[in-house]
């Protein structure tokens, strides 16, 4: 199946595998303009001529071009949609290209087109909008992904215990995610839904914050803490650990407290796109003819 | 900060010169090689067998390449730097068996290979993460593939490469480790931190 919806979807990876959205690339100039290690400086500066490459000469900005993510807010018809994000998977595989990283999980046998059981995996969620489809696709590096943590918190730890949760977790992973990272957390729930909210979190803008104003606080406090750690771009010392922290909060048991982080390399690769519901329809309609 | 071009293959000589914090543009030749390279080629050092590519004085570096087939050729789209703390298990004696002097990643590795280093004279440097596009402009072109069996990822390659970098020391061979300084650093912070909202 190849079709016009197919081509903007593969666009949309193409889009997220070499331009680095504007508030991340800002927030990465701010960082390299203020760092006061000189070797922090270097790396940042390298990460900035990187950002330029891929822009200008279309190449994706990392070779680990991720697994695949797509967060779609829509009433369906889920079947066709999910047949346009695999189909645009594949080509997109191919053409951009991305790196075929998708092993299956007993043998070890690459597909070689980064499809798979779950992969690409597809979150859905109800559409915020009638008749229009929102669709985001996250490109997410193993390096920084190998580096998320969960934890079931004795529930008298409080925001005090995700704090220390947090900063330790960052600070055991030091150089690993490729910092400056984009710290994502999520707090209560039940255990998967904080890792989902952390996974989540990432997807909000760098520089905006929680609307609710203790989890606001939360992440200012974080960010501020992480950038006293001195870990710095590339755990190779220096002020900027953390580009920014979203959190992501759920209601909880009243005798658990879950907390997620996940950690996105300062590469985070996110691109989103609207469609409108005729354009599935028309899909429908044609694969039914 | 000291700047530095060096030659590979490189000497002991000029290893053992280099101090953590030292930043380095390569030229020459590196072996990208990452898990499963990594794990025939210590089988291989284990079994006394020879590599599949000539490894004294060498480069290694850890990473998964992009790249695109393009007639007989290998075009090679983004070459960033993959997490070298999995290689752990296996580099001491990949470099003090085939004779490696740098060994290039990211994210540091542990003492096994730093006591490695120090025995035998290598030095770890550490690429900007992310900067896969950077660095592909620094690969002139590929001598050699091998194992690619195993997905164009995990195989093992042969590049000549100009002027690649910018590269931090990061493990010397004298024992030195900037990750280490930095971790202690900050486990400090967090200690100083739980100090205050004890009191």
């Amino acid at each position: 199946m190849s079709n016009s919806l197919e081509d903007r979807v593969v666009e949309l990876i193409r889009r997220a595998a070499t331009f680095l959205p504007t508030d991340i690339e800002s927030a990465l100039k701010n960082a390299h303009d203020k760092e006061e290690s000189e070797i922090g400086r270097l790396i940042l500066q390298s990460m900035l001529r990187n950002v330029e490459i891929s822009k200008t000469e279309g190449l994706p900005l990392c070779q680990d071009t991720g697994s695949i993510t797509f967060y779609v807010k829509s009433e369906g018809p889920l079947n066709i949609i999910e047949k346009v994000l695999t189909g645009a998977t594949a080509r997109a595989t191919d053409e951009i290209p991305l790196r075929p990283n998708m092993v299956d999980v007993f043998t070890g046998e690459n597909s070689g087109n980064n499809l798979g059981r779950y992969s690409p995996f597809i979150v859905w969620e109800p559409a915020s909008a009638f008749g229009q489809i929102e669709l985001t696709v996250l490109l997410k590096g193993a390096g920084s992904d190998n580096m998320t943590s969960t934890a079931m918190l004795n529930p008298t730890d409080g925001i005090e215990g995700v704090e220390r949760f947090v900063l330790n977790r960052i600070v055991e992973a030091g150089g690993k995610p490729c910092p400056p990272t984009i710290i994502g957390v999520g707090i209560g729930g039940s255990s998967d839904a904080a890792l989902f909210l952390s996974k989540k979190a990432l997807l909000r803008e760098v520089g905006s914050k929680n609307t609710n104003a203790e989890a606001a606080t939360l992440e200012k406090r974080l960010l501020l803490a992480i950038n006293s750690t001195g870990i710095g771009p590339m755990g190779l010392g220096g002020r900027w650990t953390s580009l920014w922290v979203n959190v992501e909060h759920a209601h909880r048991h009243t005798a658990s407290f879950p907390v997620a982080a996940s950690m996105a390399c300062w590469a985070l690769r996110r691109a989103s796109m609207f469609i409108d519901e005729s354009e599935i329809s028309e899909i429908g309609q044609e694969t039914k003819g | 900060m000291r700047f530095q071009v060096l030659t590979t293959p490189l000497s002991e000589r000029d290893v053992r010169d280099l101090r953590i914090g030292d930043i380095i543009h390569l030229d020459g030749k590196i072996v990208v090689a990452r898990d499963r390279a990594h794990s025939r080629l210590h089988e291989l050092a284990i079994a006394g067998k020879a590599p599949p590519f000539e490894l004294w004085g060498s480069a290694i570096y850890h990473c998964g390449l992009l790249v695109r087939r393009v007639g007989e050729q290998w075009e090679i789209l983004a070459a960033g730097p993959t997490t070298s703390a999995r290689m752990e298990r296996f580099q001491p004696e990949i470099i003090s068996r085939f004779g490696v002097r740098m060994v290039i990643g990211k994210g540091g590795m542990g003492a096994l290979t730093s006591r490695a280093m120090g025995e035998f004279g290598a030095v770890y440097c550490a690429i900007t993460g992310g900067a896969g596009a950077l660095m592909a402009k620094a690969i002139k072109r590929v001598e050699g593939v091998k194992w690619i069996e195993l997905g164009t990822p995990e195989a093992i390659w042969l590049l000549a490469i100009e002027k690649m970098g910018p590269m931090v020391v990061a493990i010397d061979s004298h024992g030195s480790s900037l990750y280490d300084e930095v971790h202690r650093r900050a486990k400090e912070f967090l200690e100083s931190r739980q100090e205050c909202s004890e009191v």
